[in-house]
């Protein structure tokens, strides 16, 4: 039952990117597009998940004093390991994403997850929480990249949805775009969350 | 004349936070007041300009001479967090209350993207020693430039009626959102 806790916790209630609000310099600069929040989202994903891994399996033999040297040449590797594949398989994107795929080792997710999880968690358990974790983000990007696609390019996935007649606001594929859609959706959130919150408290009071 | 370009260019045109998405991290955490905000300027202004000589050295005296550039990452990653360590000591040593302002984000400096950011830029532009260094410098000041004037926003903002929804992050989001505006009016100006 543990792992599917660790699954649902990264996905909703500490979602890194509308909860913990870490990793964000490729929330908003990938996300133009879906495909690339996607890509971007799944590339970060396997290097958390190999770096959970790995860094959970070596955790009783890594001494306490050079454990952050440690995690970052470790990450460090996952990072070139999947930025070669990208660029192997998937020129396109490795083309799109383009520095912000090395820059993958400097994102807070994972050696904030490898610090405060995986490096006090069995393998299995660290695997799931990179999971988790790893999904949670790649769905806040998806996101965010589906929005800013609709109204800035006016299709989604490249697929033309409104028409020809739709004029693009082009501002939310630019950088501008980025930390206004990330704002509102922020706040939107927020704002259900406080709503549930007050019908609980109302329904308790009724009791 | 290149190296006016490439000042002009680092700070107003493809300003690091701004336009480029570098450094949001800190760009958000420490934005609370003018005087950190200044003092965490100051600090990456300096971490960067000597990453961007360490990295430029690094790069064509090693990586390349033994023909093992695919070890970039690794190898500019360890160079910064080694950097990052020695200017934690030295303003440790020389001043304490800088020391405690800058708290937790001067580590954190290490897994700011600005810095390895800044040092892949100039192997990618393949400026050459002078213009790395001038290039570093330059967004850093970029940087600078951004948080202390978010600093200032931000301060006033204190004060303001925000609705609960918006407060915290998001209303600091969508201010980013406005100065990024505001820094599009530089592009083209080159």
């Amino acid at each position: 039952m543990g792992v599917f806790r660790h699954l649902k916790n990264g996905i909703l209630s500490e979602n890194p990117t509308f909860r913990l609000v870490i990793g964000m310099c490729p929330t908003l600069a990938v996300t133009t597009s879906a495909v690339n929040g996607l890509g971007m989202g799944l590339s970060t994903m396997a290097v958390l998940v190999g770096s959970n891994v790995a860094l959970s399996a070596m955790r009783k033999i890594v001494p306490d004093q050079i454990r952050i040297p440690i995690f970052v040449v470790v990450i460090a590797s996952f990072v070139t390991i999947v930025s070669m594949l990208l660029e192997a398989f998937v020129p396109s994107l490795f083309e799109a994403l383009g520095i912000y795929i090395p820059l993958i080792v400097v994102n807070c997710i994972i050696i904030q997850r490898a610090e405060a999880f995986a490096n006090q968690n069995s393998v299995l358990n660290s695997m799931a929480d990179g999971i988790g974790m790893g999904l949670g983000f790649t769905l806040s990007l998806t996101v965010l990249g589906i929005i800013r696609e609709i109204l800035g390019a006016g299709s989604v996935f490249g697929i033309s949805l409104l028409g020809a007649s739709y004029e693009p606001a082009m501002i939310f594929i630019q950088p501008p775009g980025a930390f206004l859609t990330l704002g509102v959706l922020m706040g939107l959130v927020n704002f259900i969350e406080y709503k549930c919150k007050e019908k609980k408290v109302q329904a308790g009071e009724k009791q | 004349m290149n190296l006016i370009l490439i000042v002009v260019g680092a700070v107003l045109i493809n300003n690091f936070v701004l336009v480029k998405f570098l450094g949001i991290c800190p760009f958000l955490g420490v934005s609370k007041k003018v005087e950190t905000a200044i003092g965490m300027g100051a600090a990456v202004i300096f971490v960067m300009t000597l990453a961007s000589a360490i990295t430029y050295v690094v790069q064509y005296a090693i990586l390349e001479k033994f023909n093992i550039a695919y070890l970039q990452t690794i190898a500019f990653i360890l160079v910064i967090a080694a950097l990052v360590q020695f200017v934690e000591l030295v303003i440790k040593k020389i001043s304490p209350s800088l020391y405690q302002a800058l708290g937790v984000y001067l580590p954190l400096i290490t897994t700011n993207c600005a810095v390895l950011g800044a040092a892949i830029i100039n192997i990618q532009n393949e400026y050459n020693f002078i213009e790395s260094i001038v290039f570093g410098a330059a967004a850093a000041a970029g940087f600078t430039l951004a948080i202390v004037l978010f600093a200032a926003i931000r301060e006033r903002m204190e004060y303001s009626p925000i609705p609960k929804a918006l407060q915290g992050f998001p209303i600091a989001l969508i201010t980013a959102s406005l100065m990024s505006i505001a820094f599009m009016g530089f592009s083209g100006m080159i």
